[in-house]
């Protein structure tokens, strides 16, 4: 169960063309996370899914039967949304006992499932409260909660932490990996951010205009970016993208290199250049390069104790195999 | 910067306010009570000293009494009713997105900036006349004999025209209320299985229970002294007799200010008693 497959779905809002004809395959048990900067049409797609949109041309198949025109609740899919959308004026425990009083569950059963949930997620204490009184994380695993009790065959997620901060977000994105792999659901979850991307998937699809630019693991994606536009996306701090004089020795019209890949030195090396900021997170240090001829700022990754200053000139040398060649169109070459 | 000289300066000007707002409210109430222990015939002899309680016995023995409550009570219920059922219809409806939104909106609420004594005699004259109204040749054109409403049909009415004054009010704020309701909500319990009318009862509704109850406890309010229309339209015959239209007629066609003035305060306590149930029964949903 939570097999599903996009064949040819296109989506227009009146004349504009959100969606363009895209096909993709969600195998069962995946978490696939779509990511791509705001306005890509991932939240577009993730509601054709749920069939709060419905698609202008194409078929959804969920577990190999077509979906296309089915309501959402017929859809078996259970939905977890940025706002976390609870019914402020019902309690915790009714709020997630909702979906199964819809579907007229027999009562005993339902008080089981929610039990299960609460405990599940740390909502016991809490089970009588309404959500006005709970804090951002507790909605959000109410909200999951609410979720998980109808078993569906996936979990769509839609930006669930962007309303989080920052600590909490990080135990939130632990919470829900854990529960991936203790339900083995099919999880979709959509976001704009690379970091949750690159630690929760198991298949990242990137997402820009629409369009799949590439689908994989989080270390293929990095590894092997298939374009610029993944390669500038993955990865934190981003890759440096060179064209020009410097592309065209490695004869592309593009070369990139992340900072983490470019050995540093006082005394020697490929390319020259001058310090300007340093970012220390302590591990390592982020220093920011200019006047180097490449690009106006080159980001490179340096120990936490390298000692250089604002102003000092240092050379880089990119790692050749770590060095990626786009051609012209942006495409990598092999 | 509240020092204690911001404190006695704010005292000092907020005074004037107070002491209108009191005097406006306190004047009255003691008038009414004072009159109300008094035989007062204006044109019968003047103010004739003290009787004790003998207006407020002779008020509520008189025969018109209770029926009057009833009239009160009904006119007031079933108002609250119409208008806060067809608001809520018209409040959905409304928040549809459609051409010309804003100004069907603004017709909408236009009813209520039309003075209750015209709109009474629009309805009455235009619509309800039994010879040139537009219902009674509705009714003819389908056959049927026209209503003479203001005689057979003198409750209902009133309610038809007092509920249309109030239903731009209704909608109002119900349609307010119906914009903040966040679409999520909506979508969530779409996913959850939840048809379109238990989307209503179980989303929408309870997310329109505070305004629904502000919408009844501040038509209660006017709804208890609805005069106008019924002076206009039936003159208080018919079984349309409220409680404030039977003080009007023992102050002004009695000349009995005593009598009257006990009435009066047999209203307040009416106004109090229903206020004390809805606040039993709705006052809840304001809290948190």
């Amino acid at each position: 169960m939570g097999q599903i497959t996009l064949e040819k779905v296109t989506k227009s809002f009146g004349d504009v063309n959100v969606i363009p004809p895209l096909d993709l395959q969600i195998n069962e048990g995946e978490f696939v996370v779509f990511v791509g900067p705001s306005g890509c049409g991932k939240s577009t797609l993730l509601r054709l899914i749920a069939g709060l949109e419905d698609v202008t041309s194409g078929a959804i198949k969920i577990d190999g039967t077509d979906a296309t025109n089915l309501p959402p609740a017929k859809r078996g899919l259970a939905m977890v949304f940025q706002s976390y959308a609870l019914y402020p004026h019902m309690s915790v425990r009714k709020n997630i006992a909702f979906p199964l009083k819809m579907a007229k569950m027999d009562p005993a059963e339902q008080e089981r499932r929610v039990n299960y949930a609460a405990k599940v997620l740390n909502l016991t204490d809490y089970i009588d409260r309404r959500p006005g009184q709970l804090s951002g994380g507790q909605r959000q695993r109410v909200a999951i909660g609410r979720a998980i009790v109808r078993e569906p065959s996936a979990f769509l997620f839609d930006e669930p932490l962007s309303n989080l901060d920052a600590s909490l977000r990080v135990n939130m994105r632990l919470e829900i990996s854990e529960l991936h792999n203790s339900l083995a659901t099919t999880m979709i979850y959509v976001t704009h951010d690379q970091v949750e991307a690159m630690t929760m998937a198991d298949k990242i699809v990137v997402l820009r205009a629409g369009n799949i630019e590439q689908v994989g693991s989080p270390l293929e994606l990095y590894r092997n970016p298939r374009n610029t536009f993944v390669a500038g996306f993955i990865g934190s701090p981003n890759m440096n993208l060179f064209s020009g004089a410097a592309a065209a020795e490695h004869g592309a019209a593009t070369i990139g290199i992340r900072p983490e890949h470019m050995d540093l030195s006082t005394e020697t090396g490929t390319w020259k250049g001058v310090v300007g900021v340093a970012e220390h997170l302590g591990s390592d240090t982020f220093l920011h390069i200019h006047e180097t001829g490449l690009a106006e700022m080159v980001t490179v990754r340096a120990s936490g104790e390298f000692a250089v200053k604002h102003g000092d000139t240092v050379y880089l040398t990119p790692q050749a195999d770590k060095l990626h060649k786009f051609d012209k169109d942006g495409l990598k070459i092999a | 910067m509240a020092t204690k000289a911001s404190r006695s300066a704010a005292r000092i000007m907020i005074a004037p306010a107070v002491i209108l707002l009191l005097g406006w409210m306190l004047v009255p109430l003691i008038m009414t009570l004072w009159f109300s222990f008094r035989t007062y015939l204006p044109l019968r002899g003047g103010d004739q000293g003290w009787t004790g309680f003998d207006n407020y016995v002779r008020f509520v023995s008189s025969s018109s009494f209770w029926p009057s409550i009833m009239t009160t009570l009904t006119i007031v219920v079933s108002v609250l009713v119409i208008t806060v059922v067809l608001g809520i219809l018209l409040a959905m409806l409304l928040d549809q997105p459609m051409w010309g939104q804003g100004v069907v909106r603004i017709l909408v609420i236009a009813p209520f900036f039309v003075m209750p004594t015209v709109s009474a005699l629009v309805w009455k004259n235009m619509f309800m006349d039994p010879t040139n109204g537009l219902f009674a040749h509705l009714w003819r054109f389908f056959g049927a004999d026209p209503i003479s409403w203001m005689s057979d049909a003198a409750m209902p009415s009133i309610i038809m025209i007092v509920s249309w004054q109030w239903l731009p009010f209704a909608t109002l704020i119900l349609l307010t209320a119906i914009q903040s309701l966040d679409g999520e909500q909506l979508e969530a319990s779409e996913m959850d299985g939840a048809p379109l009318l238990k989307r209503f009862y179980y989303i929408i509704l309870p997310h329109l229970g505070r305004a629904i109850t502000i919408v009844i406890l501040i038509q209660t309010i006017f709804l208890l002294a609805v005069f106008a229309e019924i002076l206009v339209t039936t003159g208080g015959a018919f079984g349309t007799r409220t409680l404030s239209y039977l003080i009007f007629q023992r102050v002004l066609e009695s000349q009995n200010i005593g009598l009257g003035s006990a009435g009066g305060v047999y209203a307040i306590i009416l106004a109090n008693i229903v206020a004390i149930f809805l606040m039993r029964i709705v006052g809840k949903n304001l809290d948190n």
